[in-house]
């Protein structure tokens, strides 16, 4: 294994922890009420969608799911925006109208959080068709957990995109578990890069607690996919430490397989591997570490300060504004 | 003027929308080669090639969906899904995409994409491809809901909703195909947001939309034989629908019947005599009536399909239960 650079490495280790500890504070937050509704907390898989993202061009697409605050945020989405969009307020990315599940940011080409499992897979795919016929060389990555393969959009998104070509990174963040089932209780086949791969379409496992496995890969299949290769698939081989939600109990898991789990923990597997090749020490961690917390401590601040949309705009973004001319 | 068919009417819209944008597109099963399932596009495929006129697969909620993230991607997608019951299967993408994108994002993701489709009966097809579904997709806040009646709609609607920023689903009654009609040349967009009156009347208000317009005309003239002067106010909109020409119609004729193709039960038959009776209630001489089909599953039986559906019969028994005797 040849050594990181250590400046990109360092990089890596930085992305990952600004997902970790925004999330680490949006728990606090929650339990404070000052986050309400549904709040799916990314840590543990934070190496995925780093490592994939890595390697997008800032005008390339995502399409994300309900546990998507680290891809806004690494795609270009501000914390402070998507804090202030937990809060519910007019500064929030998406007006506050989505929230925690729904972060859209059209700047960074942020397509959303999509909350029906399977349903930003056909979006993804069209997202792809429109760059196909405009003549656009760029690519949609679109991530979904492993609960989506038992829906039947996305066994019609994987065929379409490959009988047409399209330029779309599928990204399966395989966490084990569809919520509380897990993977062996739900799919007759648990290998999930071979479903894909019937679909005629390049696929392969990745061990995703490795942010440095996940880039490699990302950066091969976004390469083919931006040069006319079609649809690629990453099954992206991840754990999520803590509950499904917050409301999870977490009665379909041993505490013991979690803990398992947290010995490869994405951040500290990158920060012990930088630390043995001499691009880390502790005066260069404490300053990672220190600049997160501030960018943190200012989102919130950011967020706290916000300004809640009046009620007497309730009616607007069902439909259009007009933008005068025509008939509408 | 010249004489068409609704379905001539309508692929000349499709074929002017092609021609006049490159971002326009139309996809579906078996537009293409096999040129529509209802003949619809038949020799657009010829003309526009495999890329523009898309087969797809049997993949109602991935090629609607598809749509939608090309609309987001700058396209202007035409969809067409053969019957309103097939696109069940695509209700998702329909209702949490498409409906929902706008808002759900403050704002920023509009979805300018046209979703047409085939409803109703009258065809011996029974109960998987004869419903009439519009009324339950016209719940639905962030969608508008159109239902061209006549050739001229039928030619002149589309680009009107390929200019509407956001979804619009097109219907279209599969027993209005074959239908001729009188085509106004350079009639240009259609307003959407406009009821429009299809006959004049001062007795009673006649309110339908659709594949039930024809119904509706045949009844009225049986109506005008024994002296009942009716108004016919097509709806042509389902959602937002135009108050103002339902409830003008009514306090004009200061009577209403609705007839829609819908089952009645939580129906647009039932918003629409809602709405008459919050806006116009001490206009009334009578109760608000409906003509709407039977409570079942639309049978295969001729004479069972025949007795499901609203009839001229059916409208002139409604209209003299609102006291109205020529």
């Amino acid at each position: 294994m040849s050594p990181l650079d250590p400046a990109h490495g360092r990089h890596l280790l930085e992305q990952m922890l600004r997902v970790r500890r925004m999330e680490e504070r949006c728990a606090e937050l929650y339990t404070q009420s000052k986050i309400r509704g549904f709040l799916h907390l990314y840590v543990g898989e934070e190496a995925a969608a780093t490592g994939v993202i890595e390697q997008l061009e800032p005008e390339d697409a995502v399409v994300a799911t309900y546990r998507e605050h680290g891809h806004a945020l690494l795609k270009g989405t501000p914390m402070t925006a998507i804090l202030a969009e937990m809060y519910g307020v007019a500064e929030g990315c998406s007006g506050g109208r989505g929230g925690s599940m729904h972060l859209f940011d059209m700047d960074h080409g942020v397509y959303g959080g999509n909350a029906i499992v399977g349903g930003g897979l056909p979006v993804a795919v069209g997202l792809a068709l429109a760059d196909q016929l405009a003549g656009r060389p760029r690519v949609t990555a679109c991530f979904f957990g492993e609960g989506a393969v038992a829906e039947g959009e996305f066994h019609e998104s994987m065929n379409l995109a490959a009988l047409w070509d399209l330029p779309v990174l599928f990204c399966c963040e395989n966490n084990l578990y569809a919520m509380g089932t897990a993977l062996a209780r739900s799919e007759s086949e648990t290998d999930i890069a071979a479903k894909a791969a019937a679909y005629e379409m390049p696929a392969w496992p990745v061990d995703a607690m490795d942010v440095v496995a996940v880039e490699r890969a990302a950066a091969r299949a976004v390469t083919a996919v931006r040069n006319g290769g079609g649809p690629h698939f990453l099954e992206l081989r991840t754990y999520r430490f803590r509950a499904h939600s917050m409301f999870d109990p977490e009665r379909y898991r041993d505490k013991a397989e979690v803990r398992t789990w947290r010995e490869r923990d994405p951040i500290d597997l990158l920060e012990r591997r930088l630390r043995d090749e001499g691009s880390l020490d502790d005066a260069g961690m404490a300053g990672i570490e220190e600049r997160v917390a501030s960018e943190v401590d200012a989102a919130v601040a950011f967020a706290e300060a916000g300004t809640p949309e009046p009620v007497e705009t309730l009616g607007r973004h069902v439909t259009s504004e007009p933008t005068g001319g025509g008939v509408r | 003027m010249s004489t068409t068919t609704y379905r001539e009417a309508m692929r000349d819209a499709l074929a002017a929308a092609l021609r006049d944008d490159d971002r326009v597109f139309l996809m579906g099963e078996d537009v293409g080669a096999y040129g529509g399932c209802f003949g619809v596009s038949l020799g657009l495929f010829e003309e526009f090639g495999p890329e523009r006129i898309r087969d797809t697969p049997l993949s109602e909620a991935a090629f609607v969906g598809a749509g939608i993230g090309a609309a987001l991607g700058g396209m202007r997608p035409i969809v067409e899904i053969m019957t309103v019951n097939f696109s069940l299967l695509a209700l998702d993408q329909i209702m949490n995409n498409a409906a929902t994108l706008l808002h759900m994002s403050g704002g920023q993701c509009n979805v300018p994409i046209v979703i047409r489709m085939t409803t109703g009966a009258g065809r011996q097809l029974a109960a998987q491809h004869s419903h009439s579904l519009e009324g339950w997709y016209a719940h639905i806040p962030g969608l508008r809901i159109v239902t061209p009646a006549t050739v001229d709609d039928a030619r002149w609607m589309l680009q009107t909703a390929l200019d509407d920023p956001d979804p619009v689903l097109l219907f279209e009654h599969g027993a209005l195909y074959g239908a001729e009609g009188e085509l106004t040349d350079d009639l240009g967009p259609v307003d959407l947001d406009r009821a429009a009156v299809r006959r004049s009347g001062t007795d009673v208000s006649l309110i339908t939309y659709g594949g039930t317009l024809p119904t509706v005309l045949a009844a009225a003239e049986e109506l005008a034989g024994r002296g009942i002067d009716a108004e016919v106010v097509d709806l042509r909109t389902l959602r937002p629908l135009d108050d103002e020409a339902i409830l003008g119609s009514v306090a004009r004729t200061h009577r209403a019947v609705v007839v829609d193709e819908g089952w009645r039960s939580g129906s647009i038959s039932a918003e629409i005599s809602a709405r008459i009776t919050e806006g116009v209630f001490y206009e009334l001489d009578a109760p608000v009536g409906r003509v709407c089909s039977a409570e079942v599953p639309m049978p295969y039986a001729r004479h069972l399909e025949i007795a499901a559906l609203p009839s001229v019969d059916g409208i002139l028994q409604a209209v003299e239960e609102l006291g109205l005797r020529g």
